[in-house]
């Protein structure tokens, strides 16, 4: 099963890395951005009964090593569903 | 937990200095423990559990598992650091600087988190150090207020903590070293990286566990430029009485 987990900073981190991209875009002339942050997209793929267990097991690897609750918020998404290579280029 | 001995009429602590794969201080500090200090010192591997023998252990900078994921992620959850958690429970002294500091917040043995440094340099400069705490074994030969010099050699040294964590850091005077000028006075120009509060180092309830991203191995010889770093270990080893055990605090 394929789970894809967003980690983002939290909203109240300052986002340095994004300030600088939002800066580098502007510089390219799109300079209508409002706000740009910079997040990480970790892709596990396990052996799991269901979704849900593969959803319960992504969460505990996220609480023990892929986020760091004081500065990042997570979201865990199944991607099985997704169309392959469904991705907009 | 076998407490330092007396050696003879001198008191020895025995170190031992962790590697990762990707710390680069470990020499440093090798070097400044068996050859300034002319204390019993080893080099204890990434995989090894057996703190036995040991009375301080360092965690020296660079960038552990080459800091994939997050500075000091993967080492936060390394078999030594999961032995460190017994070692530091029975009272035995942990030293970590730079990496070593990203590393012991990533274990949750001292609060907070390190992140990218608000200017987006990396740092590699002298910076002044005011002691906010002289009650720990790391400062116990200080006084609070005097001012130490010591490089920062950081990309993501930028210390947080959540306002609750700030707030008991500070009510348990936690924070040990302040970015400063060099005068002491705490000011927004003196800080290199954004860090909260002009934190450079903290340590934790119990005082045995200190974090800083600051480096005294490298302040730790005249020829170096300067001996302030040595202060830390100074006071470490003023820390041992008599019987082999500890002062508390």
């Amino acid at each position: 099963m394929r789970v894809r987990v967003l980690v983002r900073l939290k909203s109240g981190i300052l986002d340095v890395q994004g300030a600088a991209v939002k800066r580098a875009l502007a510089g390219l002339g799109f300079d209508e951005l409002a706000d740009l942050r910079v997040g990480k997209v970790i892709e596990v793929e396990l052996p799991a009964a269901s979704p849900a267990e593969a959803c319960r097991r992504v969460g505990e690897m996220c609480r023990q090593l892929l986020a760091n609750p004081i500065l990042e918020d997570y979201t865990i998404e199944m991607t099985d569903d997704l169309a392959p290579g469904g991705a907009v280029r | 937990m076998p407490r330092a001995e007396p050696f003879g009429k001198m008191l020895v602590m025995r170190f031992g200095v962790v590697v990762f794969p990707g710390t680069w201080s470990d020499c440093d500090f090798h070097y400044v423990i068996s050859e300034v200090l002319h204390q019993p010192v080893k080099y204890v591997w990434h995989r090894d559990r057996d703190l036995h023998d040991l009375d301080c252990v360092i965690l020296p900078g660079g960038f552990s598992y080459g800091d994939y994921l997050r500075a000091g992620a993967i080492a936060g959850r390394s078999p030594v650091v999961d032995a460190l958690r017994d070692f530091v429970a029975q009272g035995g002294s942990v030293l970590g600087s730079c990496n070593g500091f990203q590393i012991l917040c990533e274990a949750g043995l001292l609060p907070g988190a390190l992140t990218r440094n608000e200017c987006l340099q990396y740092r590699c400069q002298s910076t002044h150090l005011v002691v906010d705490n002289a009650d720990t074994p790391f400062t116990r030969g200080l006084r609070p207020g005097t001012v130490l010099t010591m490089p920062i050699s950081h990309g993501e040294g930028k210390y947080y903590a959540d306002p609750e964590t700030l707030r008991e850091l500070k009510a348990r005077s936690g924070i040990v070293f302040r970015y400063a000028a060099a005068d002491g006075r705490v000011t927004k120009a003196a800080n290199p990286n954004g860090s909260l509060e002009n934190i450079a180092g903290i340590v934790n309830p119990e005082g045995n566990v200190l974090g800083l991203m600051p480096h005294p191995e490298r302040a730790a010889e005249s020829a170096m430029g300067g001996t302030d770093g040595l202060l830390l270990f100074q006071s470490l080893l003023g820390s041992l009485v008599e019987d082999g055990s500890f002062l508390k605090r």
